[in-house]
């Protein structure tokens, strides 16, 4: 199947290309709101900052499309900053609004960790997942952020602690979400992909 | 759950092979780059640091070339640098595969850079390296620049807390004084730095036996310890390492 990937002007799209055509699926860059629309399943992918991820996506006027996409019920799956951006607002960007499919804000790593919170965790599940499905319990995934989504809500499948407990993996309907990254995380991380290709189909 | 603590290959190229210096000179071929990264990748190492030494402008075509060879080849992070003087720099390397740079001479030069590409990138995608040596003074250490050849007069912990405070994502720390030596890593000098900043700590330099790695995590409280021959030659390898931490405690990704 063909796996539409925003391209808002940052981020890191070829390893994420990459993961996805070795599991055997086609990739497309989408930079208009028409390549969303039609998409039949989306790959929200992110590094840096929430600002410039909210501008780049106003700029390509792709901020109405995926929320139409949302709504329609096309598999989205939201990476790093594209979880972040799937909440309504971050406090790395105040007054910035995100994509607001779910409410709450997204919070900086206490002061009292090291942050960016760099390196290999494991995750803790807490209801059945389809991204988690085959994963074993104590697999470890790549982190890299200095903000992360709240644990609450019942999109929350899955927290990592660093500092404090927050939304490593949410699911709800259509929409899905890592904190982590799946395309740097190894074998484990190929089978999230793959999770999440079936559960597209 | 646990945060791991990460072992990390590091492949000093020049000309598109991987070389290896002794005390940061002597260079010795030890192999190609992509053939290296992809048994790293297989073997379970935590994630890679690609290193262009040459130091000359007119490799960088070659440096990006290996850093595109070596991304193909790798489904775990990989950190890219040597010679990074601008953005403009550190965009290309993440342009090529790379998903950090980390920046030396030029970050001390003007540390501006520093900040210019934690904006840019995010502070997840930059470390700055720094290459030291210990002073006559106790538990002081010195930073050095173009390969280790020229003092800065700059103390480590406060250019390290520097780094982080204009966005430095994580410190990649080189002991010149134990680099090639095989005397295991300056434990002392990573515990000071782990203290100082708030931000991880890769330590590097002096890696021979797996004690040392139990100890730089220990003592030394290293968040990533990064080596390059004792790998590269096969005299130890990354799943045996792993194994011999996780039965002494220390929380590592075991490769399945």
């Amino acid at each position: 199947m063909k796996i539409t990937i925003i391209d808002y002007g940052a981020g890191n799209l070829p390893s994420v290309e990459r993961a996805l055509k070795a599991l055997g699926a086609e990739t497309e860059r989408a930079t208009e709101p028409a390549q969303v629309g039609s998409a039949e399943a989306i790959v929200l992918p992110g590094v840096g900052h929430f600002s410039a991820f909210v501008a780049g996506l106003r700029e390509r006027s792709l901020t109405s499309s995926l929320r139409a996409a949302c709504d329609s019920g096309v598999p989205m799956l939201g990476i790093c900053l594209g979880l972040q951006a799937m909440y309504a607002s971050s406090e790395e960007a105040p007054g910035d609004e995100g994509l607001g499919f779910f409410p709450g804000e997204v919070r900086a790593l206490p002061k009292n960790v090291k942050s960016p919170h760099i390196g290999w965790n494991q995750v803790q599940t807490m209801q059945a997942s389809k991204l988690l499905c085959g994963v074993p319990l104590d697999a470890y995934f790549y982190f890299a952020h200095s903000y992360a989504a709240p644990p609450t809500g019942a999109q929350t499948v899955a927290t990592c602690n660093h500092g404090i407990p927050f939304a490593a993996v949410i699911e709800q309907g259509n929409l899905l979400g890592v904190q982590f990254h799946p395309e740097k995380s190894g074998e484990t991380g190929a089978r999230l992909l793959r999770n999440f290709l079936e559960s597209a189909r | 759950m646990t945060l791991a603590r990460r072992i990390i290959p590091c492949l000093d190229v020049d000309g598109g092979q991987v070389v290896k210096g002794v005390e940061f000179e002597g260079l010795r071929h030890m192999g190609d780059p992509a053939e290296l990264a992809a048994r790293y990748n297989r073997e379970g190492a935590d994630e890679l640091v690609v290193l262009d030494i040459s130091a000359s402008r007119d490799g960088r075509a070659t440096f990006l070339d290996t850093i595109r060879r070596v991304a193909e080849q790798l489904n775990i992070p990989l950190t890219a640098g040597g010679g990074i003087r601008t953005m403009e720099d550190g965009r290309a390397v993440l342009r090529a595969g790379a998903d950090k740079v980390t920046v030396n001479t030029a970050a001390v030069q003007r540390p501006e850079l520093i900040s210019e590409l934690a904006q840019q990138f995010g502070s997840q995608a930059v470390v700055v390296s720094i290459d030291v040596k210990r002073t006559p003074r106790s538990r002081s250490w010195e930073a050095y620049v173009r390969g280790g050849r020229d003092a800065t007069g700059l103390d480590a912990a406060a250019w390290a807390a520097e780094a982080v405070w204009r966005g430095a994502g994580e410190i990649l720390l080189t002991s010149i004084d134990r680099d090639g030596t095989c005397t295991g890593f300056d434990c002392e000098l990573t515990a000071t730095m782990a203290a100082a900043v708030a931000v991880p700590v890769i330590a590097s330099g002096g890696a021979n036996a797996f004690e040392d790695f139990l100890a730089v995590f220990e003592r030394g409280r290293a968040d990533a310890a990064l080596a390059a021959s004792i790998f590269h030659s096969e005299i130890h390898s990354i799943p045996v390492l792993k194994k011999f931490l996780a039965e002494r405690g220390v929380p590592v990704r075991l490769s399945r």
